[in-house]
């Protein structure tokens, strides 16, 4: 053999086994570029979302008088109680708390140190301790969305004073609490109960996670059973032709229409022709389940191909009929992989924004909604809001929501592998 | 009332059954022979008979109710010669009032008259509702009844009853089709006598807003408001960023997952970028928002680039990291199914394995490739979230991906996010943007499709 | 002497699409016997086994002519119902295909869904005898709520003979029904045979001449498509009248 052959093809080796490296590196780049998407995208979301979870409460002192006294709550109902104009007499004791300011207009800035719902804080403080309440009380009210912010840490104090929303004089007391140890965290419990607000410390994910729930049953009650007949009568009973060829096609193109056509179909039949309630859950849910139904019957009729036909013969060959043979043994096999899909199909529907926008489910609306004919938002709708918002204090709730958000469709997800693997048959 | 209607439906039907199965037994004692079918079949029969007519009236009654009792309501009305605006505000202020929702005018003679005359119509009809109902359901029933005998098959009956229903249900799928059609062309159709096709098509000023002026002497205004060629561009744009994003890392991921990984790697590295597809796009434009945006804004400040608050490069680097697992997971499926025999073919030529993926594997997968872009491309073009969020609002015609641009998508939901005014352009142009973007994909899909098919026929 | 004539096949053609697969095929089976069918692979024998409970009907593009009569009545008549029919002729597949439910509930299917039991006790009653005469009853009957799906291949063959039973049909149809099973399983399969026989006609498709010359008084030689020969077993397998059966017969081809 000639060596100095040999010897080229050994430069000419190295160099291809070089190229060979360099492009598996690329790939081993690419993977890890999408990991680190990954990565930075949770970490991101939850470090900013994390403490919306907790709130900021500030301890004060109430003295009661003759006008309000303690006995007086004993006969009243909560109604009662409720109802009453407690309003002047709560600031008189919050700035009793401050003795040493009297000029009206830090008064007026001490009353921002806490939410704006300090009057129904108190009252509800009231109303549980109706019985057992001394002429002085001690007691924790929420602060305002902006000292909640800067307890947090999320704030900046280093921020010149004038495009600072809290003042230098507020930022003094707000220390002099700290120091006295009056200052504490809760778990932030309101967030999970109370609807949308003006109001950023008031303002929670209770209505819209009712809302995503309305609409989310919706969408099961129709986009399952509708899915499931029609893949079944597809898959098992439809001769081959060009019908049937056509409504797959249909199926197929539908899976792939961009979601906000569907919204537009919403408005379009929904809203304006059958003149169903704008910005409800009802027509949300109708709207996202015409948009889940193709992938339900795509994932169904493949689970049903995967029947292995020896099924359906030994059923028809004791004399069961077609239909027979369907329901009592084909179906109840692909079931799960039905199932499986449809949880997909619902967790992507959970978070579907663009069609809600459409059909009015963006209203500012303040009140949990207690039927799906009420108007509502959905959770991702919530963030969508939230993130419009101006005020620092939103772009933590906009991410605690994604994180909620997050994890139910992890938990969705997690349930549907959990099927699958519980239930799938290999044949 | 609803409610009731639909207990005594259920309980109708349960009864019904039991007749049935009850009937198909008294058969087999008497005539002491085994009917042609189970006795449950005939309960069925029975139960089916008994309420689908009777649903399908209830569902004609309630569709028809609400247009005859308003006609009834407003008949006076509309002898006087009000106008029909006027005349459906009217009936909205007649039904708050019965509501008890208190009006300026609600002590009205004319309004008390038309609210009494409301709850008597509305009574009357619901109670012939109800007997219409039942008695349609009785006469069924009984006719069914009367043909329960030893030689009648009622199973047949009822699997074809069965069928019928399962074949309703799959021509959903076409009915959906159908209303997105009818829906957007109707309002396009509109829109297209108001603005020339062709100025929509080609002008290049978006400017909707404008068009809320109706003097005579702004129709030039009209004309020039719809053009929307920068929507086109923009969505292009951002369109374009986003698969230079993910076609490289997708592709290349795709590669290594199925060629070089081992199955560790693969099994853990690919549900976590699958991850990437199942997240939802409010999050990305979240993301795009309070992450990408504000870097991109200081990385372009630092070299002295002056980079917009919402710009299309931000808007699109984001979309391409949501579409990443698309193309990485679709053109995975393409290459795994080049057959084996291929790779075998050139490594016995002494290949090595990048040599047989770029010669021997991508060309031979090409088509399938190619049509998993397609599919991403169009993902992209009809992506809303993002754009909304982090691409800006204002039509801009710019090939500068530092400058703010929109996209036909943000400009539906701009147009129609919150109240709208029915009849004016403005609304209508949202369903004609509409209509381009389902014209578009519908296109790309479709050519996608059919690539993806083709290609994966020939190996199989 | 001759036992009655249970099934009368006349001119039968078979298509699928354009193919055929089954030429004017002419045979009588008798009762209470066990007929075998033999042929090269591919020669029809499985189509014309088809044939005989129209299982070719889920096949869309298989087309039948000609008439199969079963008790002096054609089966493909306009107004015969199929389910009934399969009642009558039961089937057992060449790979065993219980369904994946309990033992019970696999031989109990039938039975339920033509509505045979009055109640649970009749129900055991039919699963038990189906399950007793399939010769099975003792290996199983502890285990009567475990998977059909768990026992071996050959006890499966006999679960799923016992489902073909349960119903109490008149005719069985085999097609290989042991191919996919050991030569144990075979022989119980086979000593399961002589004695349905007493109750039920039998026909089965074989690729053994062993199995056939062993289990069937007649057998039927199959090529192409065309049914070459029938006669009685010992004479297809010592004397047979056509030249091809004589090389099948003797393993010269096929």
């Amino acid at each position: 053999m000639n060596s100095n052959s040999l010897k080229i093809s050994n430069e000419n080796l190295k160099r291809r086994l070089n190229a060979e490296r360099r492009f598996k590196f690329y790939g081993v780049i690419a993977i890890s570029l999408a990991l680190i998407f990954v990565l930075i995208l949770f970490t991101n979301i939850i470090s900013k979302g994390y403490s919306a979870f907790y709130r900021t409460l500030i301890e004060i002192k109430i003295e009661f008088n003759d006008k309000v006294q303690p006995e007086m709550f004993k006969q009243m109902s909560d109604t009662e109680i409720n109802k009453l104009d407690l309003y002047s007499f709560s600031k008189k004791n919050i700035y009793s708390n401050f003795p040493d300011i009297e000029k009206k207009s830090d008064k007026k800035k001490i009353i921002k140190l806490f939410s704006i719902e300090f009057e129904e804080e108190i009252k509800t403080y009231i109303n549980k301790n109706k019985n057992n309440l001394g002429n002085k009380i001690n007691l924790y009210i929420s602060a305002s969305d902006d000292i909640d912010q800067i307890h947090k840490g999320n704030y900046s104090r280093d921020i010149p004073e004038e495009r600072r929303r809290v003042s230098n004089f507020q930022l003094s007391i707000y220390d002099e609490l700290v120091g006295q140890n009056k200052v504490k965290f809760e778990f932030n419990l309101p967030f999970f109960s109370r609807g949308d607000s003006r109001e950023a410390e008031l303002a929670g994910l209770g209505g819209s996670l009712i809302g995503s729930f309305f609409t989310m049953i919706i969408v099961l009650l129709l986009s399952f059973p509708f899915g499931l007949f029609g893949a079944i009568y597809l898959e098992e009973f439809s001769k081959r032709n060009r019908f049937t060829d056509f409504i797959e096609i249909n199926i197929n193109n539908l899976a792939a229409v961009p979601s906000i056509v569907f919204g537009l179909l919403g408005l379009g039949i929904l809203l304006n022709t059958f003149e169903l309630p704008r910005s409800t859950a009802l027509v949300g849910g109708i709207t996202l389940s015409l948009m889940t139904l193709p992938t339900i019957i795509i994932a169904t009729r493949a689970s049903l191909r995967s029947v292995p036909p020896s099924i359906r013969e030994g059923a028809l060959a004791v004399g069961a009929s077609k239909v027979q043979t369907v329901m009592h043994h084909v179906v109840p096999l692909a079931l799960p992989g039905s199932i499986t899909g449809t949880i997909i199909g619902i967790a992507r529907a959970l978070g579907e924004t663009a069609p809600l926008l459409l059909i009015g489910m963006v209203a500012f609306i303040v009140d949990v909604p207690s039927s799906p004919l009420d108007p509502s938002t959905s959770l991702p709708v919530q963030a969508y809001l939230w993130n419009d918002s101006a005020e620092r204090a939103y772009e933590e709730k906009t991410s605690a929501a994604i994180i909620i958000l997050l994890s139910f469709l992890i938990l969705f997800n997690l349930i549907a592998v959990f099927i699958r693997r519980k239930f799938e048959t290999k044949w | 009332m609803g409610l009731i209607t639909f207990f005594l439906l259920v309980l109708f039907a349960i009864t019904s059954f039991y007749l049935g199965y009850f009937r198909s037994n008294r058969v087999r004692v008497i005539e002491k022979q085994r009917p042609f079918s189970l006795d449950k079949y005939y309960g069925y029969y029975l139960a089916i008979w008994s309420v689908v007519p009777a649903v399908i009236i209830l569902f004609a009654i309630l569709i028809f109710d609400g247009f005859i009792v308003k006609n009834y309501v407003l008949s006076e009305f509309y002898s006087q010669g009000i106008d029909q605006s006027e005349i459906s505000l009217l009936f909205t202020q007649i039904e708050n009032t019965r509501n008890g929702i208190k009006l300026f005018n609600s002590e009205d003679e004319i309004i008390v008259n038309a609210v009494n005359k409301l709850n008597y119509i509305e009574g009357i009809f619901d109670i012939t509702s109800i007997i219409t109902v039942f008695s349609v359901s009785s006469l069924f029933l009984l006719y069914g009844y009367r043909k329960i005998n030893l030689n009648f098959d009622a199973r047949l009956i009822v699997e074809k009853f069965i069928l019928i229903g399962f074949f309703l249900c799959s021509l959903i799928a076409i009915l959906v089709t159908v209303g997105i059609i009818f829906s957007l062309l109707y309002e396009t159709v509109r829109f297209f006598s108001q603005v020339p096709i062709l100025d929509f098509l080609f002008g290049t000023n978006w400017s909707p807003q404008r068009a809320f002026v109706r003097d005579a002497a702004d129709a030039a205004d009209i004309e020039n408001a719809f053009g929307a060629v920068p929507l086109f561009s923009g969505t292009f744009l951002i369109a374009f960023i986003a698969m230079c994003v993910s076609i490289p890392v997708g592709l290349l991921t795709a590669i290594y997952m199925s060629e070089y990984a081992k199955s560790s790697v693969r099994n853990t590295a690919k549900p976590i970028i699958e991850i990437l597809a199942g997240i939802p796009t409010v999050v990305y434009g979240f993301f795009a928002v309070i992450t990408i945006a504000p870097f991109i804004r200081s990385l372009g400040g630092s070299i002295g680039l002056d980079v917009s608050s919402e710009s299309a490069l931000a808007a699109g680097l984001v979309m391409g990291i949501m579409i990443i697992p698309f193309v990485s997971s679709l053109s995975d499926d393409v290459i795994s199914s080049v057959p084996q025999s291929l790779r075998e073919g050139s490594y016995a030529m002494g290949a090595t394995k990048s040599e047989t993926i770029k010669k021997v594997i991508i060309p031979a997968a090409l088509p399938g490739i190619i049509g998993s872009f397609l599919l991403a491309v169009s993902r992209a073009i009809g992506e809303t979230m993002i754009v909304v969020m982090a691409a800006g609002l204002v039509a801009n015609l710019t090939a500068n991906p530092l400058e703010a641009s929109t996209t036909i998508t943000t400009q539906i939901v701009v147009i129609l996010i919150g109240d709208q005014e029915f009849d004016s352009p403005k609304t209508m142009s949202a369903f004609a943007l509409g209509l381009t973007l389902f014209v578009m994909t519908l296109i790309l899909n479709f050519i996608a499709l059919r690539v993806v098919k083709k290609y994966t026929e020939k190996y199989e | 002497m001759e036992n009655k004539v249970k099934v009368c096949v006349e001119n039968l053609n078979v298509h699928y699409g354009e193919k055929q697969a089954l030429f004017d095929v002419c045979m009588d089976i008798n009762q209470n016997e066990i007929t075998a069918l033999i042929g090269p692979s591919g020669c029809g024998k499985s189509t014309f086994l088809r044939c005989l409970n129209r299982m070719n009907d889920v096949i869309d593009i298989c087309k039948v002519e000609g008439s199969i009569k079963i008790d002096g009545q054609n089966i493909y008549d306009k107004d015969i119902q199929v389910e009934k029919l399969r009642e009558r002729v039961g089937m057992v597949f060449q790979k065993p295909n219980p369904f994946p439910k309990s033992i019970f509930e696999n031989v109990a299917y039938g039975p339920r869904i033509h509505g045979l039991a009055k109640d649970k006790t009749e129900l055991e009653e039919i699963v038990h005898t189906s399950l007793k005469k399939a010769a099975i009853f003792d290996e199983v009957k502890d285990r009567l709520d475990e998977t059909g799906t768990s026992l071996s291949g050959g006890q499966q063959q006999r679960l799923c003979i016992a489902r073909a039973i349960s119903v109490n049909p008149d005719v069985i149809l085999m097609d290989e029904p042991c191919s996919a099973l050991d030569p144990i399983a075979t022989a119980k399969i086979e000593a399961l045979m002589e004695d349905l026989k007493k109750e039920y006609t039998i026909i089965i498709v074989t690729h053994s001449m062993q199995q056939a010359a062993r289990v069937s008084k007649k057998t039927g030689f199959f090529h192409l498509g065309n049914l070459i020969e029938v006669n009685d077993t010992e004479t297809i397998f010592s004397t047979p009248a056509n030249d091809k059966t004589l090389d099948y017969v003797t393993g010269r081809f096929g």
